[in-house]
């Protein structure tokens, strides 16, 4: 990753401060080990801010581990609305004894600092604002219980830093009930510590040598907060979901968690019996294989996984997509290869979903940016893999999965479920008979029936094996050859009906941007950050699903470069970019990657793109 | 004792749904002459039949090998799936919980369910998924011309000569450990005891196992093979002789009291076991254990109802699902209210 460029920096600083204090421009990181209960106080601190009506996100970097291991939870507010991850840290919060001095060390001048008294920060550097409170000591006025004063210091932090940074104390109030909902005892004892926290700051420190301010404003009204793997289970309660099959991963295991819990509120029948059936797998092979059964005897089918979990599903998706079978796959990327960085956020699985499988085999990919599109699209992908008949991926990410994001309510979807070409026995009496891999109407997509339709002619083979359009077994060339050519009419079908692309295109713009997913909100940022400080105006195509649709072509012939933006190593979009577009458009690709495993921040892309661009002159 | 099937209203020919025995019948069978998997294939025909399946309601389910291609030879009125290798489980339990109102029948082989699909295997049995599930037992792999599988007994001997050094795994016996309630072992050249097992497990609410011996003519019938036809006939132990009793039917008494043990079924059918010399009960977990250890040892071949147990829930049981199909369930009951939504969004306000 290049750093900041002192420019820019001096840029943004003149920007943030106008000379008086920072208002509602600033991120916090919370340095914890994992296992310690910090989460919750986190939230609280976060939330607190959003309910001050300052647009706000949070990412936490945790560890593969479940307790004892560094931990980093980000908090950034933002006047603007920009919601990416933001590289630069104002104020830390710095409880862990083993990180701590790195963690001090890696701040720029000028930076904000809270930490555990006993760890003695101040003595590596003298460019820093410090506050030290004794945590551990202000906890045991609370407890005797020392596993639950360990819980409470991370509660007097939220209260120490609300202090300093003018958090209505009235909104923490409100988050911390919130956040232990029906708990009398633990919202008692959270107050006591946080209220602790504040007056310790008050009767301590000056405030005002903390640059950094919370003021209130009106951007955050109406609005939720909400992981994109709720927002995803969400979507498939609302998709009429009824069958998911899964296997325990990370980071993708919360989003059929929650299904469950969200089904159990709202998909029990008045008798008390569920109208859904979610089971735990013994692995992906199994999960993703009841999906596909479930599937081809008529359910809302689903399953949900990460890297790992896809390569193990692969044979079995080549078999539903040539056997013609829908199925909806979600798959939260983490970091691979192998089992890489279980906990980290990577865009790397697109070419292992878009060709998964042996054979020739290529699937639709819905790629949502934002908690809402996780929402949508986890509605939308149902649809798709009924009509089409094939399974659908839903690619989302760790970063956008399992943080927390400020959105706009969902809405209700109103569009009728989708059920595809399902002809059912008094269809059959009026047609007399079918054919299960014809092509009736043109489009490349066949009718299937049911098991249990009652009618002589439903009936059909299923099979991995060659067949022909009566699904008969059948090894002849040309029925091979044909039935491929009609999987192909249908992946093109299926270009007019995945979500569009979003296209932002200033006139004057002669370079764009592609990109997708999560890296959606450092570019948005980073378009900002482009016109504003170098006058650079840059065009921006958001890819929203794959297949490609005639959008691609339109855009690289409106423009002198395009810059395909993602998070890998090898550019895997950019390939699919390459070997979508005609020979003399290709010359105009470039690429932009981040793959760290820590989410893509604007600056980044704006830095990459600055030094790209003077080497293009 | 009454082994016709007619109930005394049905035309002649059909079976008490109507149907003639043509509409259970499948696509010509592309195996070799004399597979014993043909064997079994018409045995499901047979069973299916009598018992009376409406064939609508039925899922034919395989993975991949000789013995699962054998789903296209039979019940073509009904659907089929024939999957990837091992992984007919899963298939079939995703089936089941699309729609609970189908009989599903899986077709595995050893190579199939004993090494590939093995991880799927016990854990359908783990989970008693309603279904029977059949194995075509013939330890070795046919379609990729005769290796051993891992239903190959100790010292068996391959076409070539070779002996094979590794011991069999007992599907039989690690199914009774696994809790599968209904466990069977058969063979293709006794259609009698098969076919009365057959109509026993579609009464049966569970995993009804079968390991059913079926010698593959060109590749395992020769002398040395322990799971040629010779062999299995030579070395067969009867455990009992089965017969049974549909539901629709009544029971008369032809044998004199002790003689017969009689276990009811789900669907209210009776299986009767007429005792062979020993007094066998099968539905006593450990001496089916020990009825099969001692047969091992004796290099005996037990056929018969090794296991049953009807008080066992089924999975779909413990999933709580409503009675009617997943599958198709209208928009209205699967997707909850707009207000449902606008509460949960005003949660995470």
């Amino acid at each position: 990753m290049s750093s900041q460029s002192p420019q820019a920096l001096v840029a943004e600083e003149d920007q943030r401060s106008n000379g008086g204090p920072i208002i509602n421009d600033f991120s916090i990181q919370v340095a914890t080990v994992n296992g310690s209960g910090s989460q919750s106080s986190n939230t609280v601190l976060m939330r607190s801010i959003f309910q001050m009506g300052i647009p706000v996100s949070g990412k936490n970097l945790f560890p593969s581990n479940i307790a004892g291991l560094p931990t980093w939870f980000t908090i950034r507010a933002n006047k603007d609305g920009w919601i990416a991850r933001r590289k630069e840290i104002d104020f830390l919060v710095a409880m862990n004894s083993e990180t701590a001095r790195e963690d001090v060390m890696n701040l720029d001048p000028n930076r904000v600092v809270v930490y555990e008294e006993t760890l003695k920060l101040n003595q590596y550097r003298k460019d820093l604002t410090f506050f030290p409170v004794p945590f551990a000591k202000l906890a045991i006025e609370i407890t005797p219980d020392s596993r639950l004063r360990k819980l409470l210091a991370n509660m007097i932090y939220v209260g120490v830093v609300g202090e300093l940074l003018e958090i209505d104390p009235a909104e923490m109030e409100l988050a911390l009930t919130k956040q232990f909902k029906g708990k009398a005892k633990a919202v008692a004892l959270n107050k006591t510590a946080l209220d602790l926290g504040s007056k310790f700051a008050r009767e301590n420190f000056d405030k005002t040598t903390v640059p950094y301010k919370t003021q209130r404003m009106n951007a955050t009204k109406g609005k939720i907060i909400i992981d994109g793997n709720s927002a995803a289970a969400l979507g498939c309660m609302f998709a009429g979901v009824t069958v998911a099959t899964w296997y325990p991963i990370t980071p993708s295991s919360s989003l059929c968690e929650k299904l469950t819990d969200y089904m159990k509120d709202h998909r029990i029948d008045k008798d008390g019996k569920a109208t859904f059936a979610i089971v735990q797998a013994e692995d992906e092979l199994a999960a993703v294989g009841m999906a596909i059964g479930a599937g081809w005897a008529g359910a809302r089918a689903m399953t949900s996984t990460a890297g790992p979990g896809i390569s193990l599903m692969q044979e079995f998706v080549g078999l539903a997509y040539y056997a013609e079978i829908p199925v909806v796959i979600f798959d939260i990327t983490r970091v691979g290869p192998s089992t890489g960085l279980p906990t980290r956020t990577q865009q790397s699985d697109i070419l292992s979903l878009v060709f998964c499988s042996h054979g020739d085999t290529k699937h639709v990919v819905l790629l949502p940016a934002s908690v809402e599109e996780c929402f949508t699209m986890g509605y939308e992908a149902f649809d798709l893999a009924e009509r089409f008949q094939t399974p659908i991926f839903v690619m989302s990410d760790l970063d956008l999965g399992m943080n927390n994001w400020m959105s706009d309510p969902f809405e209700y979807p109103t569009k009728k479920l989708d059920r595809g070409k399902v002809l059912t026995a008094d269809d059959l009496k009026r047609l007399g008979s079918f054919q299960r891999y014809g092509d009736v109407d043109g489009d490349g997509i066949p009718y299937r029936t049911l098991p249990g339709t009652n009618h002589p002619a439903a009936a059909y083979f299923t099979r991995g094996s060659g067949h022909n359009e009566n699904a008969v077994y059948s090894e002849r060339p040309n029925d091979y050859k044909r039935n491929m050519d009609r999987l192909n009419k249908k992946y093109q079908t299926a270009c007019d009906e995945v979500p569009q692309p979003e296209i932002i295109s200033p006139k004057s713009a002669k370079i764009g941007f592609l990109a997708f997913g999560t890296t959606h909100w450092a570019i948005i940022e980073s378009l900002d950050q482009l016109q504003r400080e170098y006058k650079i105006p840059v065009s921006y195509f958001r890819l929203r699903a794959l297949p490609f649709t005639k959008h691609l072509v339109e855009f690289f012939e409106r423009h002198d470069r395009v810059y395909v933006v993602e998070q890998n190593r090898d550019g895997q979009m950019e390939m699919l970019v390459k070997a979508e577009l005609p020979s003399e458009l290709t010359g105009k690709i470039r690429s932009i990657r981040h793959y760290s495993g820590i989410p893509i921040d604007a600056r980044f892309v704006t830095d990459e793109l600055v030094a790209a661009e003077k080497g293009e002159k | 004792m009454s082994t016709t099937m007619q109930p005394p209203t049905a035309p002649k020919n059909t079976n008490r749904l109507g149907y003639v025995i043509a509409d259970y019948k499948g696509g010509d069978s592309t195996l070799c002459a004399g597979c014993g998997h043909d064997a079994i294939t018409s045995q499901i025909i047979k069973a299916f039949y009598e018992y009376g399946v409406d064939p609508y309601r039925v899922a034919k389910l395989s993975g991949i090998g000789c013995s699962s291609k054998t789903p296209a030879y039979f019940l073509s009125r009904s659907h089929g799936f024939n999957a990837v290798h091992g992984r007919m489980p899963a298939l079939a339990t995703g089936v089941m919980l699309a729609n609970q109102t189908l009989i599903s029948i899986g077709v595995s082989g050893d190579g199939d369910t004993a090494s590939i699909g093995m991880g799927q295997f016990v854990h359908l049995l783990r989970r008693n998924v309603p279904m029977i599930y059949i194995i075509e037992n013939n330890g070795v792999y046919g379609l990729t011309k005769g290796q051993f599988s891992a239903t190959a007994d100790l010292g068996s001997k391959a076409k070539s000569g070779v002996s094979n050094d590794l011991p069999a795994i007992d599907l039989c016996a690690m199914a009774i450990e696994l809790g599968c309630n209904f466990v069977a072992r058969s063979f293709a050249g006794d259609p009698k005891q098969m076919i009365a097992l057959l109509k026993a497990s579609l009464g049966h609410r569970g995993t009804a196992l079968f390991d059913v011996i079926s010698p593959c003519v060109t590749f395992n019938n020769h002398d040395g093979s322990t799971k040629s036809y010779k062999y299995a006939k030579d070395h067969e132990e009867l455990l009992h002789d089965i017969s049974y009793v549909p539901f629709f039917e009544q029971i008369t008494v032809d044998y004199a009291e002790g003689e017969t043990k009689d276990v009811e079924l789900h669907d209210g059918s009776h299986i009767r076991l007429r005792k062979a010399d020993k007094g066998y009960d099968p539905t006593n977990k450990s001496e089916a254990l020990n009825s099969l250890r001692k047969s091992q040892e004796l290099n005996e071949f037990l056929t018969g109802l090794i296991y049953i147990n009807e008080e066992k829930p089924d999975f779909l049981t413990l999933l709580n699902m409503i009675d009617a199909p997943l599958a198709t369930l209208p928009q209205e009951r699967t997707q909850p209210s707009e207000d449902a939504l606008r509460e949960i969004m005003s949660d995470l306000m």
